[in-house]
Formats: structure tokens, C-alpha cells, sequence
């Protein structure tokens, strides 16, 4: 009995961790790996200033309510109106954008997706690489290229941060790594934790729950576990009856 | 089958922690569900404050605007109006507004109000939730599902069938013209705090 | 002085001594029964042997006091049979006392079904089937609504749970041969819940409008579209529009909140009725109601209630903790419970780079994709699902329980259960070359499976067994020989000899050894 019950249990894990099937382009871009710790109250706040600061402009976040976001991150409600607050709006509120989709095609050719969900549909590190692998590339139309999103219409805003790059390629065309050509703002650490900040945050985005729902399972778990040593001992006292 | 080896007690003390321990799971189980049904947090923030501008509002004048799904009205009140309210025993249920369910500390005064000519009140009648009709001309609210009335200041007279005053929702004056529905006077906050 | 001297269920028959003579009482838990009679002896053995004597009729006067029961019980039970109906089901239905491990699962999917029911409920409050609004209402409830997050997370975990314990209830049927006479009815019961089970799943899935919903349920709606004739008419009707879109979705809310779990439930309750008619089966595959003691109880039973109602609830214990630890931890299950691609609103323009379906559908999917034609793919797995409701009639051998049948009877079942995981994995990954390879010869032994549970029915003739043995080996072969070329032949080759090699290896090998032996079934259930 024990025995299956653990049987059960190793199945149980092994499969729960099989494949995460976030699909990667490529091997260079499948070398950034993000550091995800959606615990880490600080990095989330850093990313919410930068998303806002570099990304709010074109990308919203529909689902995302602010009141929420304000007290998960732990931000006063004042302090969170007077830096973080989207367009004018009010804490209640989603953060959603007022740029016009048919303003968005005119000026990229594409609508800038919403990004509540792209950390649950295609994994942090999709985020994170495409924010690390851009490169200057003077056939597109933006003046960039991207190794994680090959042709992608998102201009390189962070450029300024990051420095101007060149791509370095294999003979047969597969991209190696990158060419530095001039310093940006940041060093290359602080741009990696910057975009490490925001793809903490969006995953944090993708599901706000999550920062509840570990706590609430450890006592769940805690209780199920009693119930179940209850049960146990309570069947052993009944089953003295059968022979 | 013997019975040898059975030991009451311990039977009834498993069943009975088996059941307590249960149970309790059951109806913590059940808090999910009924918090799922209160308002979420789309809901309240619908139910944010909302801003008001009365530049326009004549004398003896209504306007109505919605809070948390709910009617306000705003009136301002003309001096005979004023001088219609009264908080004599006899006509009214609560002339004192001591019922403090009713309106916030800073309402609870001769004309219920913050400025004795702005009247801000939740259209809701205390009977069975109808709305009141205005009736400027006999300086009344009357309420045409049971015949309730009030006065200009939302005390309810003797002999309706509501039992209380309309409530006052909390609001404020953000300038000379703005009222803001929904939160305290600045002051008001730092008492209660 | 008192002593217990019999115990049956709830009812206890004990001795008082009173006056140096032993009487007898009998106490039934719960009500206020107390019927008394005296021995007329000082002895206890003595007066234990009397009280067994008066046993059976000191309990019929209990009984008839305890139908009688008063207060607010006895005046809803003069007008609601509910004491009947525990005592029936409950406290005085007797169930073989080697229940294993394999049994747990009746009731723990007895009990997602609750679950399942109780918080669809809720989620329906806040679920808006429009396709406009939809996938918004379920953000909504994973962000806005109060704990919204749990109540999904428990009905999507739910439905996965379900299966996974309704796979293993299936697989304890096949183990120990529940499904045999007398016990068909419950057995066609359960397969018809385990299909009104996958409309309800499928139908579900497309309610959170994502990709997946939305092209899972646009593959599995065009499987209507390979019938002859009516095909593409049938397709358009199910789905509303020319396209899934509004209708669809409207219809599969409405199917899924509504009709198919009132069918589930009636189901249900057929299945618990056909099962309390004729008892359950055990590990053993021995009719307990064969022995009997001189009161009409099984020698091998014992009452439900308590013992089998305390044992479930470490079952449930369990149960819930794993499941606690999904909901919580690993709602997701890595893509397998929710699929990634969900999480983009559905979009009739864009189809996912890979789309498979929920992992509780994927052996059947790849049965169906073994077959490179539309039409016999399709046909290929409504047969393997079809081919359950027969299988009381496909294997009459009269031993049940895997205990005393053969060894190939056991290779055999082994061989099904890893080749439908097999399918079921396969059913996920992408089809290569090799994985079509693989899946088309597990979709083979699917079906050989059953043919030989038909052909270890009984002792085979000799030439039974080669003329079998060759029917099913001309049956796969004229497939491979119709398509091998020079560009496969390797792969056709070494997966078409691997497949014959079992059939020859199970269909000859009992004439050549006794591995086809089968052990005596005992009369009592073993400990």
C-alpha cells in the first residue's frame, strides 16, 4: 500500500516537471535564461517603473488592475498615483493603453500586443530573450533585428540602454553572439538586471494569484495532512474488527 | 466476531476528531465560494469616488449621478428651503440624526449637510429601496412605492412606513464647485485615523 | 457485569447480569431500540449460545422498532423510506472485505463529480459565453473575483483528476474482471459515463476561448466532417456557423453546464443501482454472496458503513492532498492541465505552431492519426472506443481476477496498459517518421489486445490457434504491404515483424508451453 502510494507520488512529480514547452527559436537565443522570483518584492517594483517608464507607451496590460498591482508590490496608493499611474487613470483601473490601433499599424506595421499574458503563453524567457537579443540590422524597416523574434516590428527602444550591437555569424548563417559597437547608458550587468526586472514583472503579471496561491497551499496541504493521519489511524481502529 | 480487541473510547475519540477536523475542512472549504459571490474587485473599483461639478447647479436645482451603482442626488437648497427644515420631535423619526448608520460624523447636524445649501444624498429610499420623487414645490422627497416622505434634508416624517433618514454618503469639497462623492472631508480622515 | 456477544454492523447484542441470571439486550446505533429477554442461565457461555439462538428473531423485533423509528427521523422516514435506504446501502450492504488499494476510485471519482458540479456552479456566476467576452471572463475570474483563481484552478485540475481516476477505475476492472457476468450492466453504464464524460471535458475546454479551446475543438468537430454523406452538413449544424465561432461557443456552454451532467448523474446513479443489485467484485473474482452464514450475510462481507466509509475517507485524505498540491503548485501540470497556447485569445487566422490535444484524449488521437485517411483514422477510433462496450462478450473466459489467470493473460494486459500510455504520450509530440511508425503499431496492439482476451476465453485447438494467429497477421499485413516502398521499408519491416512476433508469441505459445496455465480460483476471498 505504502509503496503504490509512493509509486504514485514519484509518478506524480515526474511528470508534473516534463517539458516546458515554450517553444525557443534558437540556440543563441535559448541561452538567456530569466531569473524568475516573483517573491522578490523589489525587482517587481523596478520592473513596474521600467515597464511603465519604456514599454506602457505601446504595449497595455489589460487584466491588470492597478489597485491590485499597488498591493501586491506593496506601493501606497499616493505613491503609486504619483509614479506609476498609466495615463491619467484611476487606481481601479486596468492598464490599458490609448494608443488607436490603427495608429499602432501606420507607425509599425503591426499592433503592439498586449502583454498580460505573453510570461503564461510563451514563458518568461521568451520576454527575456527577445529584450536581449537585438542587434542592428540596416535591411529592417526599424533599423534592428532580433535573433528571438527574427523580423520582429518592435523597434529597440532600449537601445540607448544596452549600446549599439552587431550580430556575429557562423558560416552558415547561424547567429554566434554579439558585436559590441558603442556603450549604452548601462553596463552590460545593469541592462541584464533591468531586463531581468521586467520580465519578473510580467510574469508576476501573468498571474497575480500566484504570489497567494503558495501560501494558501502550504496550509491546505498542512491540514489535508492531519485529516489524512486521522483517517489512517481511525480506519486501523475500525479494521480491528475484520478478520 | 469477538470483540476482544475494540476499544470503545478511542473509536468515539477518532470518529469524533475525524468529524471535527473534517468538518471544519468542509466549511473552510465553503469560504472560496461565498467570497467568490461579494463584489470583486472590478466592482469596487466602479465603486470609486466620483467627481461632481456644481457651477451650473441653479438654486433649487437636482442633479442626479451615480455612485457604487447607487443614486446620488445633489440640491441646492433655496433659502426657504432651509427654513422648511426643522428637527421638531413630532414630525420626524430621527430629528437629531442620532441614527449614525445614516451619515457620516461631519452630517450629523441641523441640515445634514457640509454647507447648509448643498444637500448630497443617496437617492435610496429607507423602506424597501424605491426612489424618491422631489418635490420642490412642497419641500418634500416622496416616495411613491409606499408613500414614505422626507424632508429637504432627508429626514423621514412621522407615519411612513421607512423607519430612517435617506443616508448622506461621504464626500467632500475639492474646491468652491467640486464635490467628490465617495470620500471624507481631509480632516474627517485624520479624526478617524 | 456486561458483555458483548455479537456484533453485527450497528446492531450489538450484549448481556447484563441481573440477579444472578444473564439477559439479553439489543442495541441498534442511533435510535433508541432496546429489546430484552432473558436466558434463564448464570452461565455466560451458555447464555451466549442462547442469545446466538434467539439472534435472528431479536433483531427482527429490532428492525420493526427501528423502521418505527420517532421523532423528526421516524415522521420523515414514514413518508421517505431514508432508514431503509442507509441500512440497503450503507449500514447492512455488505462488500467483500479484501478491498485493495484499486478500489479507492470509485469513490474519489464519485467525488470529483461532486466537485466538478459544485464549482462549475460558481464559475458560471462569472463566466460569460460570448465570444466576445469570454476569454475576458475568465481573466476575470482568475484576477478580479474574490478567490476566483482557486475556483478555476480546482475545476480545471478537476477535470484532469477525473480522468486520471477514471483510467484507473477502468484498469482495476480490466485487473480483476469486474465487468464480467453478472456484472455487464454496470459495466456498459460506466463506459457510457466515460463518453458523456469526454463530450463534457471537450465541450468544456472550449469555454476559455483560447487557441487551444478554439482549435482543439476545430480538429475534433471536423472528425463529424469524415462521415459519408451528411459529413459536412453535420459539421456546419454542430457548429451553428460555417465556422466555430459565437453559436458554438453558446451551444457548448449551454450542453456543457446543463445537459451532459444531468446525463452524468443519471449515469451515475444506473451504475451505483446495477452495482448494489449484484455487489461488488473483489480481488479475487469470488462471488461472496456464495457463502453466506446461517443469518443471510456474506462470510466474506462486511457493512459499508463503517468499515468501507473510514477507509475511503484515507482514500479521500490522499486524494485531496495531491490534488491540493496541483491546484496550488502546479495548476499548469508543465502545459498538460492548462496548454500554453491557451493563454492567447482564441484567433480564427492564426493556427498554433503545434496544437494536441488535453493529454486525457491523446491515445485515442493518436490512433487517429496513425491513419493517414481522414475517414478510416476517424473510424479507427470510434472503434477503439467502441470495442469497450463488448468487452464483457469479448472475454467469457469465467476466471475474473488477474490472480488466477495465465501468464499470457497478464503479458497481455501489461503490454495494453504501457502501449496506451504510450499512445497517450505520443499523442502530444509532433508526428515524425518514427513516432507515426510508433503510433501505428500501438494502435495495432490496442486492438490485438482484445482479440486475445477473445482468444483466452478458453482452451484453443491447435488449429484455432494458428488459423488466429494468421487471420490477425494477414489483417496487419495486407495494410503494410500496400504501402511499402523503397523509402520505408525498414521502418514497415522491423515495426511489421516486431507486431507479428507477439501475435505468434501469444497466440502459439500456450500449445508449446504452459504459460497459458491458469490457477484453481479458491471459494473464500484470500486476506
Amino acid at each position: 500500500m505504502i509503496r503504490k502510494i509512493s509509486l504514485f507520488f514519484i509518478i506524480f512529480i515526474t511528470t508534473s516537471n516534463l517539458a516546458n514547452s515554450a517553444a525557443q527559436k534558437n540556440e543563441l537565443a535559448s541561452k538567456y535564461e530569466a531569473n524568475i522570483s516573483i517573491n522578490n518584492k523589489a525587482s517587481l517594483q523596478r520592473g513596474a517603473k521600467y515597464f511603465v517608464n519604456y514599454c506602457s507607451g505601446c504595449h497595455s496590460l489589460k487584466y491588470m488592475r492597478m489597485s491590485t498591482l499597488a498591493e501586491d508590490l506593496g506601493i501606497d496608493e499616493a505613491l503609486f498615483s504619483q509614479n506609476l499611474l498609466f495615463n491619467n487613470k484611476k487606481i481601479g483601473e486596468t492598464m490599458t493603453i490609448a494608443m488607436k490601433e490603427s495608429d499602432a499599424i501606420e507607425w509599425f506595421n503591426a499592433v503592439p500586443p498586449d502583454l498580460s499574458l505573453t510570461a503564461r503563453s510563451k514563458g518568461a524567457n521568451y520576454i527575456y530573450s527577445k529584450l536581449n537579443t537585438y542587434y542592428q540590422d540596416d535591411s529592417s524597416a526599424t533599423g534592428y533585428n532580433n535573433v528571438a523574434l527574427p523580423n520582429s516590428s518592435m523597434p529597440n527602444i532600449l537601445a540607448g540602454l544596452q549600446g549599439e550591437r552587431k550580430i556575429i555569424l557562423d558560416s552558415k548563417e547561424n547567429p554566434l553572439g554579439f558585436e559590441k559597437v558603442s556603450n549604452g547608458a548601462l553596463s552590460e550587468i545593469e541592462y541584464k538586471q533591468l531586463t531581468n526586472d521586467i520580465t519578473n514583472f510580467l510574469v508576476y503579471v501573468s498571474e497575480p494569484a500566484k504570489l497567494r496561491r503558495y501560501s494558501i497551499g502550504f496550509w491546505v496541504l498542512m491540514f489535508l495532512f492531519v485529516f489524512t493521519i486521522i483517517a489512517y489511524y481511525t480506519k486501523k481502529e475500525f479494521w480491528k474488527d475484520v478478520h | 466476531m469477538s470483540s476482544d480487541s475494540k476499544d470503545n473510547s478511542r473509536r468515539k475519540f477518532l470518529t469524533g476528531s475525524l468529524s471535527i477536523v473534517g468538518g471544519t475542512g468542509v466549511a473552510a472549504t465553503l469560504w472560496p465560494f461565498l467570497t467568490s459571490m461579494a463584489p470583486s474587485a472590478k466592482s469596487k473599483a466602479a465603486g470609486a469616488p466620483v467627481k461632481v461639478d456644481i457651477s451650473d447647479l441653479q438654486d433649487g436645482d437636482k442633479i442626479d449621478l451615480i455612485w457604487r451603482k447607487k443614486p446620488i442626488w445633489v440640491v441646492k437648497r433655496t433659502k426657504d428651503m432651509l427654513e422648511s427644515i426643522n428637527t421638531n420631535e413630532k414630525k420626524h423619526k430621527d430629528p437629531l440624526s442620532d441614527n449614525t448608520e445614516q451619515q457620516p460624523d461631519f452630517a450629523k447636524n441641523k441640515f445634514r449637510s457640509l454647507k447648509p445649501e448643498i444637500l448630497v444624498l443617496e437617492g435610496v429610499c429607507t423602506h424597501l429601496g424605491c426612489n424618491p420623487a422631489y418635490n420642490p414645490d412642497q419641500n418634500n422627497f416622496f416616495c411613491a412605492c409606499h408613500g414614505s416622505k422626507f424632508d429637504l434634508a432627508g429626514k423621514v416624517s412621522n407615519g411612513s412606513p421607512a423607519g430612517a433618514n435617506l443616508k448622506v454618503p461621504p464626500y467632500r469639497f475639492e474646491d468652491e464647485n467640486t464635490i467628490i462623492v465617495g470620500e471624507m472631508p481631509k480632516e474627517q480622515k485624520i479624526d478617524s485615523a | 457485569m456486561e458483555k458483548v456477544l455479537l456484533r453485527d454492523g450497528e446492531i450489538t447484542l450484549h448481556t447484563r447480569e441481573r440477579s444472578n441470571k444473564w439477559q439479553m439486550y439489543i442495541n441498534i446505533k442511533g435510535t433508541d431500540v432496546f429489546v430484552r429477554k432473558s436466558t434463564g442461565t448464570s452461565n455466560l457461555d451458555e447464555a451466549a449460545k442462547i442469545a446466538g439462538k434467539y439472534y435472528d428473531q431479536l433483531k427482527e423485533t429490532a428492525n420493526i422498532a427501528n423502521n418505527s423509528a420517532s421523532g423528526v427521523i421516524g415522521w420523515i422516514d414514514a413518508r421517505l423510506p431514508i432508514l431503509s435506504f442507509i441500512r440497503d446501502h450503507l449500514t447492512q450492504y455488505y462488500a467483500p472485505k479484501n478491498f485493495n488499494f484499486w478500489y479507492f476510485f470509485g469513490s474519489l471519482a464519485f467525488l470529483i463529480l461532486f466537485l466538478q458540479i459544485f464549482t462549475g456552479i460558481f464559475l458560471a456566476m462569472h463566466y460569460k459565453p460570448d465570444a466576445k467576452l469570454a476569454f475576458d471572463s475568465v481573466e476575470f475570474i482568475m484576477r478580479d473575483v474574490n478567490l476566483g483563481w482557486l475556483i478555476r484552478y480546482m475545476h480545471s485540475t478537476g477535470a484532469s483528476a477525473f480522468f486520471v481516476v477514471v483510467y484507473l477505475h477502468m484498469f482495476r476492472a480490466l485487473m480483476y474482471g469486474s465487468f464480467k457476468k453478472p456484472r455487464e450492466l454496470i459495466w456498459l453504464f460506466g463506459v457510457f459515463i466515460y463518453l458523456a464524460l469526454m463530450a463534457e471535458a471537450f465541450m468544456g475546454y472550449l469555454l476559455p476561448w483560447g487557441q487551444m479551446s478554439y482549435w482543439g475543438a476545430q480538429v475534433i468537430i471536423n472528425l463529424f466532417t469524415t462521415i459519408p454523406f451528411i459529413g459536412p452538413e453535420l459539421g456546419i449544424w454542430i457548429r451553428g456557423d460555417f465556422a466555430i465561432s459565437d453559436p458554438t461557443l453558446t451551444r457548448f456552454f449551454a450542453l456543457h453546464i446543463v445537459a451532459v451532467p444531468m446525463v452524468i448523474l443519471l449515469l451515475v446513479i444506473l451504475h451505483l443501482a446495477a452495482l448494489h443489485t449484484v455487489g461488488s467484485n473483489n480481488p479475487d473474482g469470488v462471488e461472496i454472496k456464495k457463502n453466506k452464514d446461517e443469518r443471510g450475510v456474506p462470510l466474506d462481507g462486511i457493512p459499508f458503513h463503517p468499515y468501507y466509509t473510514v477507509k475511503d475517507f484515507v482514500g479521500i485524505g490522499v486524494f485531496l492532498f495531491l490534488f491540493a498540491l496541483t491546484v496550488f503548485f502546479v495548476p499548469e501540470m508543465g502545459g498538460y492541465f492548462l496548454e500554453h497556447a491557451n493563454f492567447i485569445p482564441a484567433n480564427p487566422l492564426v493556427t498554433p505552431d503545434h496544437i494536441a490535444p488535453v493529454w486525457y484524449f491523446t491515445p485515442f488521437y493518436s490512433i487517429l492519426r496513425a491513419i493517414p485517411d481522414p475517414a478510416f483514422g476517424a473510424l479507427a477510433m470510434l472503434l477503439s472506443i467502441v470495442v469497450l462496450f463488448f468487452l464483457p462478450w469479448i472475454d467469457s473466459n469465467p476466471i475474473k481476477s488477474i490472480r488466477y489467470r495465465s501468464t499470457l493473460f497478464k503479458i497481455n494486459l501489461f503490454t495494453f496498459v504501457i502501449g496506451f500510455l504510450i499512445l497517450g504520450w505520443l499523442g502530444v509530440k509532433a508526428p515524425t517518421p518514427l513516432y507515426s511508425a510508433l503510433a501505428l503499431r500501438f494502435s495495432e496492439m490496442y486492438f490485438i489486445f482484445f482479440a486475445l482476451l477473445f482468444f483466452y476465453s478458453s482452451t484453443r485447438s491447435n488449429l484455432f490457434s494458428y488459423i488466429f494467429s494468421g487471420a490477425i497477421i494477414f489483417l496487419i499485413s495486407i495494410y503494410d504491404l500496400s504501402r511499402i516502398s523503397a523509402d520505408n521499408y525498414i521502418i514497415v519491416t522491423v515495426g511489421l515483424m516486431s507486431v507479428i512476433l507477439f501475435v505468434i508469441f501469444m497466440t502459439l505459445s500456450p500449445l508449446y508451453s504452459s504459460l497459458n496455465k491458469e490457477k484453481e480460483v479458491p471459494d473464500r476471498v484470500t486476506a
